[in-house]
């Protein structure tokens, strides 16, 4: 086995060592500074000086330093402000009531406190980023395209955030365990879905979101074996990373499912996330991250859009929409019914559901309605919708995609058919099948159908 | 979720407004300094008087430069703010709270974003 990157030894142990500080010592949010300073010095000097015997109790021994210095220094600060300084209350992060030595459960228990209620998403994912998963303040800003002294506020706003609320370092009780656990499981999921079709520059650092995501979400299955969703969860993410070598063309544009050259699909990844669902649909009680899997490996064991199982792609919609009562979904359903038995069908659900106002206004509705009227081949009111749809979203790529299907259609209509320029390609039907993605229940980040 | 807030002024309702430049400016700071302890401010500038403005057309392959803005509205440009929040909703707050917006009203609009979902 090759040795492992400095970077990922680090990345390994930021929450092991994190959370034998915050054990020892409380305080969690200055332990979280001085572990990232810890992290830093070792990326500066082990490459130079050469890995310690034992990386691990290197980065406690410098965090712990680090730390003491920390204390030290506001305690000084605290008396010259001939504030009483009375030392605060047993900390509160301490789980005084669960002593226990097992680091699993630390990086368990770190990124449950990381998802706390209190917080909103995206302070959420960065948070969790830092302390769970070791990335850099800078590296996080960049994954979100912002500067870093807005990155490093936003950090620790959360952490003051979590501590106003009263967060513990601890495994949450029984009674509250399911809803956190569903916390979690959503943060993990946006984290995911961060720069899930990123163009140009951003398209790297966007892309590491992704990776983390899969890695902390392997961690969280270790340790929750039996949970169906969280299996659910990680084969949903495998199915869809294994498709974005073939998402984007090499100019950047966004390339539709029904388009994609399958044979550049990762089929060890697709083998992976078919087995974790199929074990846990056979095990565990079903759920909305587990159906989503389904849906995603029955697209992936299909040769081509028109190869699809559609009518079980149906049926799986109509589980999902017992979870979820999303016109989202809805939405999804309607394009799968079209594949399964023509656009008409598919059309007059759009219709009923731009009636939604939550959904009336969203891109995906007018995108839908768009692909539903040229497969119809009301070339027309396809344009039209497509260009309704250019203007709502605020993606580049889906702009620059739905530009040029309405602009595929002016040229077919100006010219007769056979002689336009650009050919009327793929077939129609395949078109259509390129709304199928695993968009099922990306809905959750938009942010108005929350 | 990234937004700008596009800041407009009009001299003639400030006066109207009854509201003072100055105060107007401190609280505008004011708001700043809490939105980059949130972490929500990315940045935002002000921008000279339209006086110093120059439009610049190319017209045969020759820049032609021109004084001034090119059209005689009214209200102006005087400054923008980039914004990141977690949700619309409090994008909107921000924008409402934000002094220029009882004077002149303030436009609030999202940023296209580089990554996309599969179509």
């Amino acid at each position: 086995m090759p040795e492992r990157s400095i970077e990922e030894v680090l990345r390994l142990q930021a929450p092991q060592v994190l959370g034998a500080l915050v054990r020892r010592f409380g305080h969690f949010d200055e332990c979280e500074d001085a572990v990232q300073e810890a992290l830093l010095a070792a990326a500066v000097q082990w490459p130079r000086d050469g890995r310690p015997d034992d990386p691990k109790a290197w980065l406690i021994a410098v965090a712990a330093r680090r730390l003491t210095d920390r204390l030290r220094s506001e305690e000084a600060a605290r008396r010259r402000e001939a504030v009483v300084a009375l030392h605060a209350p047993a900390d509160a992060y301490i789980a005084s009531d669960e002593p226990s030595d097992d680091e699993e459960d630390d990086s368990l228990a770190l990124l449950f406190l990381c998802c706390h209620p209190s917080l909103s998403p995206p302070s959420q994912l960065a948070l969790t980023l830092r302390a769970v998963g070791g990335l850099t303040t800078a590296q996080i800003a960049r994954a979100f395209l912002v500067p870093e002294a807005t990155m490093a506020q936003r950090i620790s706003r959360a952490k003051q955030q979590i501590r106003a609320s009263g967060g513990r370092f601890a495994l949450p009780g029984d009674a509250e365990r399911g809803e956190r656990r569903r916390v979690v499981l959503h943060v993990l999921y946006l984290m995911f879905n961060e720069g899930y079709v990123a163009s140009d520059g951003a398209r790297l650092h966007r892309r590491e979101l992704a990776g983390e995501a899969i890695r902390i979400t392997r961690m969280l299955l270790a340790h929750l074996p039996q949970d169906g969703e969280v299996a659910g969860l990680l084969a949903l993410m495998l199915l869809t990373e294994a498709r974005s070598g073939a998402r984007t063309g090499p100019d950047g544009a966004l390339v539709p499912l029904a388009e994609q050259d399958r044979s550049r699909w990762d089929a060890d990844m697709i083998r992976e996330g078919t087995a974790i669902i199929a074990d846990a649909l056979a095990r565990a009680p079903v759920g909305p991250y587990q159906v989503q899997a389904a849906i995603a490996a029955v697209h992936a064991e299909a040769a081509d859009a028109r190869d699809t199982d559609w009518p079980q792609i149906v049926a799986l919609y109509e589980v999902l929409r017992r979870f979820e009562s999303n016109p989202m979904v809805t939405l999804n359903q309607a394009v799968a019914l079209s594949m399964a038995h023509g656009a008409s069908v598919g059309l007059a659900m759009v219709e009923e559901l731009g009636e939604d106002s939550r959904l009336g206004n969203h891109h995906r509705l007018h995108a839908v309605r768009g692909h539903l009227l040229d497969l119809a081949g009301d070339d027309s009111a396809a344009r039209e919708s497509y260009r309704i749809a250019a203007g709502l979203t605020t993606s580049l790529p889906e702009r620059r995609y739905l530009q040029r299907r309405a602009q595929r259609l002016s040229v077919s209509k100006h010219l007769p058919r056979e002689q336009a320029e650009i050919p009327r390609d793929p077939p129609r039907r395949q078109a259509l099948g390129s709304l199928m993605g695993e968009d099922v229940g990306r809905e959750r980040r938009e942010q108005r159908i929350d | 979720v990234k937004y700008i807030l596009l800041i407009f002024n009009n001299p003639a309702n400030l006066e109207t407004a009854g509201e003072s430049p100055d105060a107007l400016m401190a609280e505008a700071d004011e708001l700043m300094a809490e939105l980059t302890a949130s972490g929500e401010l990315i940045g935002g500038e002000a921008l000279a008087d339209p006086s110093r403005a120059k439009t610049v057309r190319v017209i045969g392959g020759a820049p032609a430069i021109t004084d001034g803005p090119f059209a005689e509205a009214k209200e102006h440009l005087a400054g923008y703010c980039l914004l990141d929040c977690a949700t619309e909703e409090r994008a909107l707050e921000v924008a409402g709270r934000w002094p220029d917006a009882r004077v002149n009203g303030v436009e609030l609009r999202p940023l296209m974003t580089p990554d996309g979902l599969e179509m």
